[in-house]
Order: structure tokens, then sequence, then C-alpha cells
């Protein structure tokens, strides 16, 4: 604990251990905060599943499954690109992170579309928000997890551009770290959604 | 950012530069303190003017100064501009801002610029509060549902606006967990930190922890009124005490963060004024982590008249008599360091003093709340009233005074007028009890809160009860004149005006840009008073 020194003369540089620690730290604090948020959500979903058990074993036969499990399959995939492109970045490999960046990017993409389509389906069948409480949980949590997968993308691309251009090396690569932390955050919190939603019964 | 350039030994206070761009652009800690300060000051003294003038419709039983509904919505502006403008972000955000890097020997705090967003996005959410006061809502600061669902009054607007400030209040507090952890100085360890950075640390933790839970709430108080979304709505088979189970969750844990600094503030001021080593010092330390880690565990005592289980009542009940315990851990270490020691009554120690004194009266009848016989009978009278207000001015406002007197020399480089501070000081504590005290009575008889209008035999106490506004307005407003007045005239603040052993007042006043011209090298905790000083002097 001791060690937690800051020795440098002037300006105020960090020492780049520290800074890279500070910040694998913030990012983690971060995320820590990120699960509060959605920890309302998903209590509520506890509460309002323990009081309605029919209203969710009926209604979410409604929700495509098909659509729900492709796109589980698509965000763990482009977990593991962002894992392997962290770690390309880490040893140097500046073009294959920037492309593992990019297919990254893609299934994010793809996954919005997926979304796209059934949030479509669910209109077209006259379902909205305000339908009944599962429904409000159903479009409240995978609509602040789209908001997530949407911030991402924007991460995922400025990441993409820098680590192209070869603002990162081996020596620094922390905001690629940083956003794969919160990418790896964005596909867990749907490996939880999308059995609560879709897999009731 | 950088001072390669300038030679080692000239000095550069950090108020030097002019100009507002140069602050609102502004990384340096101290800068965005200042900022901070003069935001939350602005909200303290307009919540407070709304505050004298509920009283001043409260002098006669009558409606007769504002209608009802207009009384109505000066209380819900009143609580979530003092609440949420003024007290979270009082302490926490200004003074930790200005202090945490100087106690801790850092140049500035572990993100700078994230700092400064943070600043930004208060800014942001004080905008949309300011729009939102054109249609201002009526549903009191804890926007409970259904009313606030279904009111025709603005609940979006100022919700957001909340909800926005709560960003703030998250990347504050992991930029200052972040800081304590990585940029402490060489030989700065846990054990020889400032009280006040280990009560900043644990308020961090709440803001961390609690805060986005408020968010989700509101966001979905937002979703109910916009989107038609049933959670909080029975007619939709929703449960309205679920806003409240959700909403304390934050908001108790929040009045933790809205103390635990100003409890911070008093470990540093009354050690120093006493001339004796804190008593306890690791009592004090864990205790505020005691206290934070408690809060979170007893948010249903706001709630024991809405229907809650008894079982659940119960067990909350007894969590929430726990809290009391590390709380009078530290008012018994603070007495204990005063006890025989050679007492300086400065200003600042006089609001300390008068904290120990609230706070105790406030803390002692919150034990009263969370009894639970006793709260079915005194829960939304005045009783209540008094008892937040003993604690939030009692304790949180005498510390946020407490604080402005003692650091002033060190932030602005100037004196203000002891004797006309002692003064100041004296009307805020006489009227603060004739306002609060006879509160505590007129819940006990049965005057619920939040009504324009009461019965004729409360009316004695009542207006005494404003009366005692008027002596508290006229203090806050001597004071504030006070403190400007010394930033002009008054004489240059030495460097160290009290003899105090922490790390800032080792350094000129004001603090030059980035700090210290070397780290300093840590080598023993910062309370020894009253031996043969060898270290700093």
């Amino acid at each position: 604990m001791e060690q937690a020194n800051t020795e440098h003369s002037h300006g105020l540089e960090m020492d780049p251990q520290v800074e890279y620690s500070s910040s694998k730290l913030g990012m983690w604090l971060f995320l820590g905060t990120e699960i509060m948020l959605f920890g309302g959500l998903f209590a509520a979903y506890a509460i309002f599943r323990a009081k309605y058990p029919e209203m969710f074993l009926e209604q979410h036969q409604e929700l495509n499954r098909e659509m729900g499990a492709i796109n589980t399959c698509i965000l763990i995939f482009s977990s593991l690109t962002m894992a392997i492109a962290v770690t390309a970045i880490q040893k140097g490999k500046r073009m294959m992170s920037a492309i593992l960046i990019l297919v990254t990017l893609i299934c994010g993409l793809g996954f919005g579309v997926v979304k796209y389509f059934e949030y479509g389906a669910k209109f077209a069948h006259h379902i909205y928000p305000d339908t009944s409480i599962f429904f409000s949980l159903y479009f409240m949590m995978t609509g602040l997890h789209m908001l997530h997968v949407f911030i991402g993308l924007i991460v995922l691309g400025v990441l993409m551009v820098l680590t192209w251009k070869g603002t990162f090396n081996e020596k620094y690569s922390t905001p690629v770290e940083l956003g794969g932390l919160y990418w790896h955050l964005v596909d867990l919190i749907w490996i939880y959604l999308f059995p609560l939603l879709y897999l009731i019964g | 950012m950088a001072n390669h350039a300038v030679a080692t030994n000239v000095y550069v206070p950090f108020l030097e530069k002019k100009g507002i761009l140069s602050w609102l652009y502004t990384t340096d800690h101290k800068r965005i303190g200042i900022l901070y300060l003069i935001s939350v000051s602005f909200f303290f003294l307009i919540a407070g003017i709304i505050a004298l003038l509920m009283r001043i419709e409260l002098l006669t039983p009558v409606s007769d100064f504002v209608s009802p509904h207009t009384y109505n919505v000066l209380f819900t502006l009143h609580g979530s501009l003092m609440v949420f403008f003024f007290i979270i972000p009082g302490l926490a955000a200004s003074f930790g801002n200005f202090l945490i890097p100087l106690m801790i020997g850092a140049r500035d705090v572990a993100f700078p610029k994230l700092n400064l967003g943070s600043y930004w996005i208060y800014l942001l959410g004080t905008v949309i509060v300011l729009i939102a006061l054109f249609q201002p809502a009526d549903t009191g600061w804890t926007f409970y549902t259904p009313y606030s669902a279904t009111t025709d009054t603005d609940v979006i607007l100022i919700t957001l606006g909340v909800f926005v400030l709560g960003f703030s209040s998250i990347l504050t507090g992991l930029n200052f967990i972040v800081t304590i952890h990585k940029m402490r100085a060489p030989g700065m360890t846990w054990h020889r930190l400032p009280l006040f950075i280990w009560a900043s640390y644990a308020t961090a933790v709440l803001q961390l922890l609690a805060t986005p839970v408020v968010g989700i709430t509101l966001l979905l108080l937002i979703a109910e009124r916009s989107l038609g979304v049933g959670f909080f709505d029975p007619a939709k088979g929703g449960d309205p005490v679920l806003f409240q189970n959700f909403f304390w969750f934050y908001s108790h844990p929040a009045v933790y963060i809205m103390i635990i600094p100003a409890m911070g503030v008093i470990s540093e001021i009354i050690p120093v004024f006493s001339r004796k080593p804190i008593f306890g010092y690791k009592a004090i330390a864990y205790s505020s982590l005691g206290i934070a880690f408690i809060s979170f565990f007893v948010w249903a005592h706001h709630m024991f008249t809405a229907g809650i289980s008894e079982v659940a009542a119960t067990i909350f009940s007894f969590l929430t008599f726990l809290v009391a315990i590390p709380t009078a851990i530290k008012v018994f270490n603070w007495t204990a360091t005063l006890y025989k020691g050679s007492i300086e009554l400065h200003s600042a120690m006089l609001y300390a003093l008068g904290f120990i004194f609230l706070f105790t009266i406030g803390g002692l009848t919150g034990v009263f709340l969370g009894a639970l016989a006793a709260d079915i009978h005194l829960h939304d009278t005045y009783f209540v009233v008094a008892h937040m207000h003993y604690v939030m001015i009692g304790g949180t406002v005498m510390g946020f005074f407490g604080a402005l007197h003692f650091w002033y020399p060190k932030w602005f480089g100037k004196m203000f007028n002891e004797a006309v501070a002692k003064l100041a000081w004296f009307l805020v504590f006489v009227g603060f009890n004739v306002t609060f005290f006879p509160q505590f009575f007129l819940g006990v008889q049965g005057m619920p809160r939040r009504y324009a209008t009461y019965p004729e035999e409360f009316e004695s106490l009542m207006s005494l009860s404003t009366y005692g506004s008027w002596i508290l307005g006229l203090g806050v407003l001597i004071m504030t004149v006070n403190l400007i007045n010394g930033l002009f005239n008054g004489e240059k603040a030495p460097q160290n005006p009290y003899g105090s052993l922490s790390l800032e007042w080792q350094i000129p006043s004001p603090p030059p840009h980035e700090n210290f011209e070397e780290i300093p090298h840590v080598t023993d905790w910062p309370y020894g008073y009253g031996k043969k000083k060898e270290v700093d002097a």
C-alpha cells in the first residue's frame, strides 16, 4: 500500500505506471456504478416476477427467442474479438488490433440491427412500454442496454481510428484496455438479460 | 500545463490568472473547487431565501402571504435545491476538490480533465433546473409517486436536472477514490492521512454506489410520465412503495454523503484549536467507513408508515440504531480531544463546537425516529423537520461554515474580520435554535409537515420559529458580507495562521498552481500537537 507514490519532480505528467493503474481502478469503479444502475432494474424485475409469475410466463412468449439467441452469440463473439484486440495491441500488433476492433464494432452494429427488427415487430403488434409491467421491464432493460451498446459503438469507433493511426503501442494501450472492459460489461449485462426476459419457464 | 519553463522558486498563486475562460477551462483542482463553492453558495442563498418566504407564510395560521399551491412549490424548491444542489455537492465537491490533493501531497486529482467534466455536468444540471423554475414542481423534494406521476406541474425537467447532477456526483467520487489510492505523497500511509481524507473517501464510496440507484429511479419516474411505464402505478399493477424503496436506497446513504465530509472538517478543526493530538484517530477514521457501510441497510426507516411488513420494520428499526454507534464514537472522540486542551475560540472552532452540540441533538432525535413505536406517532410531523434540520444545518451547514472560516486564509490568501465572524456565528447559532427547537414541540403535538395553514393553538410556537428564521437569516447575511469583504479588503494571510501541521498549511497562501514545489516526504501524522515540533514549523 505504501508504494502508491507519485514521485515526479515537476509538472502534472504522471508516472506511466501510476497513470495506468489509476485508469484501471477508475474504470472498475465506473463499472461498479453501472452494475448499481442496472441493479435497480434487476431488483424491479425480481419483485414483479415474484408478484406476477403468470404474466411473465405468458407474455415472454411474445419475444423472439431466435433473435435473442442470435444476439447473444453475436455479443459473446464480439467480446472474444475485443479481448484478442487488447492482447494484440499489448503485443504491438497495431493492424491486427484495429481490424479486430472493427470486427467488434460490426458485431455491435449487427446486434443493433437485430434489436431494431425486434422492436419493430413489437410495435407492429401494438406492444409498447405501457402495455404491461412485463413489457415495461422489457423495454426499459433492453432499452437502457441498447443505449450502452450505442455508446460502446462510439467508443469502439474512436478506438479503432486511433489504433489504426498508431496512437497505441505495446507500451501504451490503456484506452483500448478500458474500452474493452466497458464492452465486456455491456456483453455481460446482456447475458443476464437474455435468460431473464426470453427464457422464462 | 507543465511549468518546466518557470524557474523553480518563482511563486505564482493559483488565483493569479484572470478571465472567465481561464476559469471555465481550468483543470486546477483548487479553481474547480472555487467554481463549486460559488455554485453551491448561490443555491444555498436562493434556497435559504425560499425558506424565509415559507416561514413568513407560517407566521399566521391562515394562508395570507402565498397560496397553498405556491407554498407547495416553495417547499419543493427549497428541499430539492438545498439537497441536490447545495448539501450533496457542497462540502464534498468544493472542499473535497480544494483539499484532497493538498492534504495528501499531490499536484492535482488523478483525472483533472474528468474533474472539469464533472463540473460542466453539474452546470448542465443547474441550467436544466433553472429552466424548470418557470414551471416548478409541487411534489416535495422526494418526488413520491403516485403524486409525482400524476401532478400537472413539470416533474420531468427537475428530475432530469437531478439525474444529470448524479453523473457529476458519481464522477467526482470516482476521481477522489482513485486520487486517494494512487496519488499520496511518499510516506503518506493510510494511517497518516488527515481525517478529512478518510471522510472524503467514505463519502466517495457512497456517491459511487448509491447515486446510480437514484439515477435509475428518476429515469423510471420520467418513463412513468412520458412512456406510460407502470412500475409505480397501482392501476397498472405497479407499486408506489417501490419508488420509496428505490428512492431511499439512495437518499438515506445520501444523507451521509452530506454529513460525513462535515465530520471530517470537524476532525480537522478541533485538534488545531485544542492544541492536542486528535483522540482516537483510528476510531474516527474507521467509523466514517462504518457509517457508510451501515447506511445502505437502513433506508426503510423512512417508510414505517407506508405499509411495509412489521418484521421488516422491526429489523430496519434495529439496523437504524446501529448507525448511532459509529456516529457517537466520533462525538466522544472529539470531546475527548477537547478535554484538557488549550482551547482557542476562533470562529472556525465556534462552528465546530456548534456542530458537536447541534449534531448531537439532531442525532439523538434521529434515534427517536428510528424507534418504530415513536416513529408511528412522529412520522411526517414537524419533529421530523426539526430533526432533519438539526442534522443538516446543525451538522452539515455548521461544518460548511466552519470549513469556510478555517481554510479561507489558505484558499484566498486573505483574512476576514474575526470579530464580525464571531458575531455572525452567534446569530446563526441562536437563530437556528430559535427556529428549529420549537418545531420539536410542534411535532410532538401533532403538527404535520408541508402545510401552509395550521390550527390556531400552534401560532405562538410557529411565529417564534419564524422570528428565529430572521435571526438566522441575518447571521448568514452578516457572515456572507464579512467573507466577501475580506476578499477585497482583508489583510494578507500568512502561510500558516493557526500553526497547523497538515500539509496544506506548509505551502504559501494561496497555494501556487501545482501546489508543491517539491513533493513532500511525509514522516508523521498531522496531529502531533502539544509536543515540540521537529518536523514542520
